[in-house]
């Protein structure tokens, strides 16, 4: 085993030798400011794009960007209603990131959610009498278990039958709705609760709890302590830099001697495995229980995040923020003007585009000296 | 009942008339992405286009009061989603199918956002040809009446096939799409050929989406497309980018989607929820099966992006 190890190490080296320096002139020149200011300008546009649609819609548009300022951060409630939203996407963003890291793009972060909320319950229903923070955990390795299991599928699928990851994962978020609906309405259905069909719930004993003095769950915290946790692993670690590597080059990870395999199914399960947590602690923090109320879509707002922070672990912290507060101020424009619903998926649709947009210019900002 | 006395064939027939009831939108999402594919690009947001053309299908229908107006504006609403994706991915350095996973949520946060004003009302729906009237068995009158669209888009995928082969847009279409250099080398340009192929394909899923809306199941709400605008883009793979044989992958795929509500029929309902889900799982099987790790998929045009 530490034999393979100091030959990976070995290789690694070798790479890190012929690659090293190119990475670090890309960072020296100001790859990472371009990033922001491009994200920035893309929310701006996108922004400007939204006021001309709702005011062609007869709504003034500097109204609606002060309620959705308002509805994000605008009151300590709105605020703690923000992060609450952030938490979950702060994980799904992972589910994108790191696959993308190795150069694939998954989109199956709401499957892997999915059933990590009934990986949750699964374990709540089987661990009984654990102590409190035991179950807490045991919930939650479940979830991630789940969530890593399903996203790995469709890594193997890549790698040994050469399976288009990006429709596989897409297609398996269908499946995932249909296990997780078929389980609530008749094998886990707690059928003392009437008014819909739901799971039988976690024990009360294996909830999270709020921070103390928020309203505003410790799964936020977690979801910090892990992107900080994979921000080491990805940017400081062999095994992360051999990720680079491959997501860079195919070929030259190849001649590195590079476990491709491996590295493959490593990314996607430490993606699905965020996503998994992120649905197992939507169960343990705020529903209690799986049902349809799971899928409301943080899967594909993750998507969004990790694009947008472009595949940089830290950014996603500060974007889910922007995301998460765009989610939460949907409810204060549909009472204020009328508008309906969707209204916050179609300007997050918009960004996305201008996101996507705006990779044409990267690279053109700044000249680069290296 | 009579669907009680023919039993199992109750089941069949069920699926079989269902198959062709729900294959359309996946043959129309099936043609306009095989000629977009053809062309070099992947549109994986033709869901999205899916549902905005049935929200300005079934709007136009009940202002109007035309339903075939009705499909010419889904087609016009596909159309623009489509060249939107075109014209971004002619922008150096962005990723196609990133824009259509983009357009997706696009699209469909559109189609709600205007078409919240929609969901009661009932508009004009499209007619159907009834070709079972010689039966006296409702569940075979049902299953045969068949909408027009359906052989619009047999014919169409005729057509196209004989266009992509035979004529000079085809072969433009196809140099775009298997060797760009080459046309670029021709003085052609690519991009501007991508535009005509991605809206026209768009054109096509737009018509797709109105058939959702204004003949099956024929109503405007949030859970009208349920992941056939994506399952098109596996299907096209599936049938190699011919266009004849994505009338009998859909027929198929229809099938699938068929099987769920015709074992409810007859009174199965225990794993509903699985049995809804056979087409995504039929798919994905069909996707493993026709994947090689080796080398690209049978038939690829090889600029796509997701043979490579």
């Amino acid at each position: 085993m530490s034999d393979t190890a100091n030959e990976e190490s070995r290789l690694t080296n070798k790479v890190d030798r012929r690659y090293g320096a190119l990475s670090e002139a890309l960072l020296r020149s100001g790859a990472g400011l371009e990033a922001f200011v491009l994200s920035a300008l893309a929310l701006v546009v996108a922004f400007a794009i939204f006021g001309v649609f709702v005011a062609v819609q007869g709504l003034d548009p500097l109204a609606v960007y002060s309620a959705l300022w308002l509805g994000a951060f605008g009151t300590s409630f709105s605020i703690e209603n923000t992060l609450t939203l952030a938490a979950p996407i702060i994980l799904t963003a992972f589910c994108t990131l790191i696959p993308a890291r190795v150069g694939m793009l998954v989109i199956g972060g709401e499957g892997a959610l999915a059933l990590g909320g009934v990986g949750a319950v699964l374990a709540g229903m089987v661990l009984t009498g654990l102590p409190w923070w035991l179950g807490v955990v045991a919930c939650c390795l479940a979830g991630s278990m789940f969530g890593a299991a399903w996203i790995m599928a469709a890594g193997a699928l890549k790698h040994w039958r050469g399976v288009n990851e990006t429709i596989s994962t897409l297609l398996m978020n269908y499946i995932a709705a249909a296990i997780l609906l078929h389980l609530v309405t008749g094998p886990i259905r707690d059928f003392d609760v009437s008014i819909k069909a739901q799971s039988v719930p976690v024990p009360e004993l294996y909830r999270l709890g709020d921070i103390p003095g928020w309203s505003v769950h410790w799964g936020l915290v977690v979801g910090v302590a892990v992107v900080c946790a994979l921000h080491m692993l990805l940017r400081h670690t062999v095994t992360g830099f051999s990720m680079s590597v491959l997501g860079g080059n195919r070929r030259a990870a190849q001649m590195a001697g590079l476990d491709i395999g491996r590295l493959t199914l490593l990314a996607c399960g430490l993606g699905g495995a965020a996503a998994g947590l992120a649905g197992a602690i939507e169960v343990v923090a705020v529903h209690g229980a799986v049902s349809e109320s799971l899928l409301v879509g943080f899967g594909y707002t993750g998507i969004l995040v990790a694009f947008l922070a472009r595949q940089n672990p830290l950014a996603v912290l500060l974007v889910a923020l922007v995301i998460g507060g765009i989610a939460a101020a949907g409810g204060l424009l549909q009472r204020r003007f009328d508008m309906p619903d969707a209204a916050t998926d179609l300007l997050l649709g918009i960004i996305f585009i201008c996101v996507l947009a705006s990779n044409a210019f990267a690279g053109r900002l700044f000249r680069r000296t290296a | 009942m009579m669907e009680g006395t023919l039993g199992s064939w109750g089941v069949l027939i069920a699926v079989l008339g269902g198959a062709v009831r729900v294959s359309t939108p996946y043959l129309f999402v099936a043609l306009g992405e095989t000629l977009t594919e053809r062309a070099g690009r992947v549109n994986l947001g033709l869901e999205g286009t899916l549902v905005l053309g049935a929200m300005a299908g079934f709007a136009v229908s009940f202002l109007t009061g035309s339903p075939w107006l009705g499909v010419l504006a889904g087609g016009v609403a596909g159309t623009g989603l489509g060249a939107l994706h075109a014209l971004i991915c002619n922008l150096p350095r962005v990723n196609d199918i990133a824009v259509g996973i983009a357009l997706f949520v696009f699209g469909t946060g559109l189609a709600f956002y205007l078409g919240k004003d929609y969901i009661h009302p009932r508009a004009e729906m499209l007619p159907g040809i009834p070709l079972g009237t010689w039966s006296d068995s409702l569940a075979i009158q049902s299953a045969l009446e068949i909408s027009p669209l359906f052989f619009i888009g047999a014919a169409l995928a005729v057509g196209l096939r004989w266009a992509l082969f035979n004529t000079r847009w085809g072969l433009l279409l196809r140099m775009a799409g298997d060797n760009a250099e080459a046309g670029r080398a021709l003085g052609l340009s690519v991009n501007r050929i991508r535009l005509f192929a991605t809206a026209a394909g768009g054109f096509l899923s737009g018509i797709g989406g109105a058939f959702l809306s204004l003949y099956y199941p024929g109503s405007w709400n949030e859970g009208l497309s349920s992941g056939q605008g994506l399952m098109a883009v596996a299907l096209v793979i599936f049938a190699r980018w011919d266009p004849v044989r994505c009338f009998w992958a859909s027929l198929v795929f229809g099938g699938a989607t068929a099987l769920g509500p015709a074992l409810q029929t007859v009174g199965i309902t225990s794993g509903y929820y699985l049995y809804n889900a056979a087409p995504y799982i039929v798919t994905l099987a069909l996707l493993v099966w026709v994947s090689n790790p080796r080398e690209a998929l049978q038939g690829a045009p090889r600029e796509l992006s997701i043979s490579r």
